[in-house]
């Protein structure tokens, strides 16, 4: 395999970009997954909507909202220049930030899921034994949520690394800082080299099979382990 | 009278609950309205049939379900503490209780040992190690503390539950139909445990339960509710010498006697079994064996077994025939059949006849009477 040394900063950046993604999900997705499992608000279904908003958006609508609002006159952006952050697109904290948004239903809907399988018992019981709220969520809610932990880390990685549409918008393409793989690859095709586009092509389909694969064998794993009975 | 009940020990309970059925969403409305005082010792059964709003009354108690109104107040001897009054709720993480649920709901994550351990950590006090035996001892769990909850039979699951409860060290017993979810010959394996728990640990239970075994078996006092209000209560053998309990509870009608066994007739293999003034015969069996003389016993005589006659008949397969003074007599318009309180000696029987044979012995309150016992059940 022939991997330049563009191609392997690109590998490192999307690896770096992905996990970080991931680990912010995790800490952001988890109270979001917890309250939208718990409450009856009237505002569960807005928010439950706007998490799963990334779904169905096409990625340039959601990069070009996103542009626009952390653009120097957007929201976002006059929040960043406040705080003396300068403005995010064109930046690697301005990928994170989008890829947060976009990656966030396919980290929040499988803990939202594994949360609710719980039901109540489980946390009823861990009261009538004298665990606080606090102690319930930690000793309870999170061990038996593990698969959907597992899951949520495994789709939310993946799905920032499959990134395109909105990087493309937000990122453009700047070496080691907004040039991840999947713009790489557009870059090589569009110069015509069809051999570089190959092999990182090749290395993305085979780390996608490699990850849906334990995403299975976790799942199957965990299937067996009997909830409450 | 063996059911009053001391000042210093009770709880005292309020509420009024309007919610939904919790088993079955589309049933009505189920209506919770308490005002009582439960022993804060021995074993409490709170029996009715499903939707009688048990449950919910005991969810109330432990503060997992909020009543509207409702206050809830234990004493016991000189400790006192009030869980839930206007305007006070005390979350159920604060309220000194061990609650045993339906089914048995072990942490599916944790080993058997470690569901201990998940008490132990959080008891109100240490759990000393002689306690901790004592506990493992009576449930008899030693040997599958090592186990994951799903390699455990629903009985073993349900007394590692009991076990847990107890570790917490609460003041108060909370078990919501411990048995239910077990069949008949898991119920029978845990039964024992449950008194032998009744008998070694010095916490009042409450025990709610829609079987009459159970609690003619496991209970001292009894608090009978029907569409949720309470329409008896009181010791057991007194609140089942009563013929006012409504209709839907009348299939079950039938006193429960604490006696004690004085004498055996090897020849025949019956024991005797004696009241403060009276005594009764019931077949030996291998349950009582022949150690037993003065061993106290619980029976119970169903009011569908007990039959009267005006002369005491001699010839007859019945062998308990008893003189009895009629009491009471409830007759209903729209049933049938009648119920006939009995004095025996100091106890009471209750006879369930058809209101034809009530006009026809011309039986009235104060006449003396034959009353034939077809059958009696041992209890414990």
């Amino acid at each position: 395999m022939m991997l330049s040394d563009a191609d392997i900063g690109a590998l490192w950046l999307t690896l770096r970009l992905a996990t970080t993604v991931t680990i912010l999900l995790l800490i952001i997705g988890t109270p979001i997954a917890w309250w939208l499992s718990k409450t009856s608000s009237p505002f569960k279904g807005p928010v439950a909507a706007i998490v799963a908003l990334p779904l169905v958006l096409p990625p340039t609508v959601l990069g070009f909202y996103l542009l626009i609002a952390m653009g120097p006159n957007g929201f976002i952006g006059e929040l960043t220049q406040s705080l003396g952050l300068g403005t995010l697109p064109f930046t690697f904290w301005g990928l994170v930030f989008a890829s947060v948004i976009y990656s966030m239903p396919f980290v929040v809907q499988p803990l939202h899921n594994a949360m609710e399988a719980i039901g109540e018992r489980p946390l009823e019981v861990a009261a009538t034994l004298r665990a606080t709220p606090f102690d319930r969520f930690f000793t309870i809610v999170l061990p038996l949520a593990k698969p959907g932990f597992i899951t949520a880390s495994i789709l939310g990685f993946a799905h920032t690394v499959g990134e395109f549409g909105v990087i493309l918008m937000i990122g453009g393409n700047i070496p080691d800082e907004t040039r991840v793989v999947s713009v790489q690859v557009y870059d090589h095709v569009e110069s015509l080299e069809y051999a570089q586009a190959h092999s990182l092509s090749a290395l993305l389909v085979i780390f996608s099979f490699v990850v849906l694969l334990a995403l299975y064998a976790t799942q199957r794993k965990t299937s067996n382990v009997g909830m409450m009975k | 009278m063996p059911h009053s009940i001391s000042t210093n020990n009770t709880l005292e309970v309020r509420f009024k609950l309007s919610t939904q059925d919790r088993e079955n969403k589309k049933a009505s409305r189920t209506y919770l309205d308490i005002n009582t005082k439960i022993p804060a010792s021995g074993v409490t059964a709170i029996f009715g049939h499903s939707g009688s709003g048990k449950t919910s009354l005991l969810r109330c108690i432990a503060g997992l379900e909020k009543a509207e109104q409702g206050k809830v107040s234990i004493h016991k001897n000189s400790w006192q503490e009030t869980w839930q009054d206007t305007g006070y709720f005390l979350p159920v993480h604060k309220r000194s209780i061990g609650y045993v649920f339906q089914e048995a709901s072990l942490f599916p994550h944790l080993t058997a040992q470690k569901n201990l351990t998940y008490a132990i950590k959080r008891s109100d006090k240490a759990v000393s190690a002689e306690f901790y035996q004592r506990v493992i001892g009576v449930m008899g769990i030693e040997s599958i503390l090592t186990h994951y909850p799903n390699q455990l039979s629903g009985g073993e699951r349900q007394r590692i539950a009991i076990a847990r409860a107890l570790l917490i060290q609460p003041r108060l017993l909370l078990m919501d139909e411990p048995l239910a979810a077990l069949d008949h010959q898991r119920k029978q394996e845990i039964i024992p445990y449950l008194e032998r728990l009744h008998q070694s640990f010095d916490i009042p239970i409450i025990y709610v339960s829609h079987s009459m075994d159970e609690v003619a078996r496991l209970a001292d006092h009894i608090l009978v509710l029907d569409q949720g209000k309470v329409i008896a209560e009181g010791g057991l053998t007194e609140v089942f010498s009563r013929i006012n309990l409504p209709q839907r509870l009348e299939d079950e009608s039938g006193v429960i006697l604490n006696g004690h066994i004085v004498e055996q007739d090897n020849e025949w293999q019956l024991i005797k079994i004696a009241f403060a003034n009276s005594h009764i015969w019931i077949p030996d069996s291998a349950d009582i064996l022949s150690e037993a003389l003065g061993k106290s016993v619980r029976i119970r005589i169903l009011a569908r077994d007990v039959s009267l006659s005006l002369s005491n008949h001699d010839d007859t397969s019945i062998v308990n025939r008893i003189l009895v003074t009629v009491m009471d007599i409830k007759s209903d318009e729209d049933s049938p059949m009648s119920l006939v309180r009995l004095k025996m000696g100091k106890e009471f029987l209750v006879a369930k006849m058809t209101k034809k044979s009530v006009h026809h012995l011309e039986l009235t309150v104060g006449i003396q009477v034959w009353a034939q016992v077809k059958s009696v059940a041992l209890v414990r």
